[in-house]
């Protein structure tokens, strides 16, 4: 277990990553540190509301190639939290309006001397294609349909905060699996840390391809709702999809809201998550959101801890002994 | 119809002996250890009989082809410069092996008439390098609605006609193609999509594609469009060359198409029996190309294709970018990738070494039938022919290294890659034009 960190406290030898690209990657034991420095960061700071300074001196640039507001400012007050300084960095006011590429921008900002960039981005391994260009940290806020791995974080951290060990613990992923990089980064965290995974949503938003990977796929949400200890309800991202996959959002409710009625045929304790923003009555009904087993508004706390964890993780002090330094920009080279 | 040869280049006075090869001529059914001479410009019959030569090239344990044919290459030029040029297009060709290139007609403007085709034919005489075919355009101005004028074009030299780079998407208009070029003989080179499945998408649909979350572009995409233009070619009898097969689905349709008769030919890029799209892990534009990467059992299906015939052709589907085009991220990156300078060694190292294929083989589907689909004077070193030689060394073994391309662009994921095969001497109309040690 990682110890309370201080201003001179090393970030562990355990984690040797200066950047938190995706969860895919990443092994059951690096998840787990993270896991449990997120949940000493919340106890050191009285459940994320006091500061915990840190990170005084480094500098966060939160890089948003898209639209954001809740991931951004949980980004921003969980650095400034640990004393870190913030910038705001969003494409419409940038010089990317401008014809400049996404590399030189990120090259622009590096060369101000800045400890790590948080970036969110509309396309697939943009934060992957950084971090082979950047000497600083690169944190994943969120590229395209591919991984959001704090926000994966978040969610494993909540189930975990009620039930400890995830082995055996059986999570539905409603929804949007297609589009959705909140499924895709609790799948593989969910999967590493040994619990079931189940994907449940129309055939057009949940491939059958995914069974590869060892997962359960469902296309009907009754049947499996008494078997889940844990029910994550994606949102449907209306605005990633080129041809509506399915015929009305009456008929998508019909079949995949969670409702009340639905709720009485679950477990007494299930749990229900949703990574937000959430459409009432797309997903699940206003009665279900506010239901005592919702943990939707301590997603929202526990984001600040993981995120906090995260920025101490990948900017923290490192003890030279065990982290020899590497040679930046040596993995890839790009054309 | 009679029509004159494309871009003839400047035979060469005098003599030059390749002595020692391994002499492979499947247009002859020839496969032997033996001397090549070649007088101004010509091949000459019965061998060289120990006479004196102006030159010499000693090419003892190496193979003698006749020269290698690129039926699918854009230059760029004019319109995208930035790319490629036909210079430097025809340079990396040569490097290659290849004495022949065809180049595809979605440049800017697109090769639409005599005079764009005659541009290309000056522009290639200028560079002085290797031959150039011309590829005209289905439609005019590449916009799929009305034909071009195919007589025309083939008065000036046009080989075949394509609307490469996208689809011929309307029915009507690839039947009336099919079955207007009939008269002219030629065939219609067929980018195979169907672009309401595949957009949005900039890889292969599968596994892959899920888990990093972009957007597919399903085989059937590829396989549906096969299927129309079979039956149009069936329907017609016009003659359809499929472009860049990627699927194995797509391969047993020719297969099929084949088996009853129909006139249709096919080809298949090195990248499409080399990489999966696994390669895409690593979010590498230069993995980036339409048809894109597909699975292993593709792969199979396609070294399957070249091994039975199916196949006919290789073909490199040359498509260079400038370094900035491709460093974007990968939605906004161009498709396509480099294939001249590549593409003997992944041949080699792919089909030949590992014994899928033989050497006469590969040099029919690199020669002797990219010349007899585009009806050229090219593809043998039968007595009197045009003198264009490919040297290969079979053994050798090298390292690619991008930057020392003679192409303009880069974009190649064979970088740092080692190979096995390469040519080392390219011999345009009787002229030494490239020599791997200094040339």
């Amino acid at each position: 277990m990682p110890r309370v960190p201080t201003e001179t406290e090393h970030v562990p030898a355990s984690w040797p990553h200066r950047h938190l690209l995706d969860l895919e990657r990443l092994t059951a034991e690096e998840i787990r540190l993270l896991l449990d420095t997120a949940a000493i960061f919340k106890e050191a700071t009285d459940g994320c509301r006091r500061k915990l300074a840190v990170l005084t001196g480094c500098t966060v640039v939160n890089l948003f190639f898209e639209n954001s507001t809740r991931t951004r400012t949980s980004f921003s007050l969980a650095a400034r939290r640990l004393g870190a300084d913030v910038v705001d960095f969003s494409a419409s006011t940038s010089s990317l309006s401008k014809g400049e590429s996404f590399i030189d921008t990120a090259r622009n900002l590096e060369a101000m001397g800045i400890d790590a960039v948080v970036v969110r981005h509309g396309t697939p391994g943009t934060p992957h294609l950084l971090a082979q260009q950047l000497r600083c940290g690169v944190i994943n806020a969120g590229d395209g349909p591919h991984e959001h791995p704090t926000q994966g974080l978040l969610d494993i951290f909540s189930i975990r905060e009620r039930l400890g060990d995830l082995t055996g613990v059986t999570v539905g992923l409603v929804g949007d699996i297609a589009h959705s990089r909140t499924a895709r980064s609790n799948l593989w965290g969910l999967l590493k840390l040994g619990a079931k995974v189940i994907l449940c949503g129309p055939p057009t938003l949940v491939s059958d391809r995914w069974r590869a990977l060892g997962v359960e796929v469902s296309h009907d949400l009754d049947a499996i709702v008494p078997r889940c200890d844990v029910l994550n309800l994606l949102r449907i991202q209306f605005e990633r999809q080129s041809m509506r996959p399915f015929p009305s959002v009456r008929e998508y409710a019909h079949l995949y809201a969670m409702t009340s009625d639905r709720l009485k045929k679950a477990r007494g304790d299930l749990l229900i998550l949703a990574p937000g923003p959430i459409n009432r009555g797309v997903e699940m009904t206003a009665d279900v959101a506010d239901c005592r087993q919702s943990l939707i508004l301590d997603q929202v706390t526990n984001g600040l801890a993981v995120r906090m964890a995260v920025l101490w993780l990948t900017c923290g002090p490192r003890d030279p002994s065990a982290h020899p330094p590497t040679r930046p920009g040596v993995a890839a080279r790009i054309h | 119809m009679s029509m004159p040869p494309a871009a003839p280049l400047p035979s060469h006075r005098g003599t030059l002996l390749i002595r020692g090869g391994r002499l492979i001529d499947p247009a002859q059914g020839v496969d032997r250890v033996d001397d090549l001479l070649i007088r101004d410009g010509r091949v000459v019959a019965g061998g060289a009989h120990g006479e004196a030569a102006d030159e010499t090239i000693d090419a003892t344990g190496m193979i003698v082809s006749p020269g290698l044919i690129d039926m699918h290459v854009h230059l760029r030029e004019p319109g995208r410069e930035e790319d490629e040029t036909i210079e430097t297009g025809t340079r990396a060709a040569l490097a290659g092996g290849f004495t022949s290139v065809a180049c595809i007609p979605n440049t800017e403007p697109p090769i639409d008439t005599q005079a764009a085709v005659e541009f290309i034919h000056q522009k290639a005489a200028r560079a002085d390098t290797c031959n150039v075919f011309v590829v005209g355009c289905v439609s005019r101005n590449r916009e799929g609605k009305e034909l071009a004028e195919i007589g025309r074009l083939v008065e000036a030299g046009a080989v075949a006609f394509s609307d490469d780079g996208a689809p011929v998407f309307d029915a009507e208009l690839m039947r009336r193609a099919l079955e207007y070029c009939r008269m002219f003989d030629k065939p219609i080179l067929a980018h195979e999509e169907v672009l309401e499945l595949s957009r949005g998408g900039v890889m292969n649909e599968g596994l892959v594609s899920l888990v990093l979350g972009l957007g597919g572009m399903p085989a059937a995409a590829e396989e549906v469009m096969i299927g129309r233009d079979v039956a149009l070619a069936e329907a017609t009898g016009g003659r359809l060359h499929v472009m860049h097969v990627s699927t194995a689905g797509g391969v047993d349709l020719i297969r099929a198409a084949k088996a009853r008769g129909i006139r249709v030919t096919a080809e298949a890029c090195p990248h499409h029996f080399t990489l999966t799209d696994e390669g895409l892990r690593g979010f590498d534009a230069n993995f980036k190309m339409s048809p894109p990467l597909r699975t292993a059992a593709d792969v199979e299906g396609i070294i399957a294709g070249i091994v039975d015939g199916t196949i006919d052709c290789i073909a490199t589907d040359h498509a260079p970018h400038a370094p900035e085009k491709k460093m974007l991220e990968l939605d906004r990156a161009p498709f396509g990738i480099l294939g001249l300078e590549t593409a003997i060694g992944l041949t080699v190292t792919r089909l030949v070494a590992t014994g899928r294929i033989g050497w006469p083989r590969m040099i029919e589907s690199m020669s002797t039938l990219p010349a007899r689909i585009l009806g050229i004077d090219r593809g043998t070193l039968r007595p009197g022919a045009v003198a264009d030689v490919t040297v290969i060394d079979p053994n050798l073994s090298w390292r690619v290294d991008a930057a020392a391309f003679r192409s303009k662009s880069v974009n190649s994921p064979f970088d740092g890659w080692t190979l096995q095969g390469r040519a080392v001497a390219t011999i345009v109309a009787g002229r030494l034009k490239y020599r791997l040690d200094g040339g």
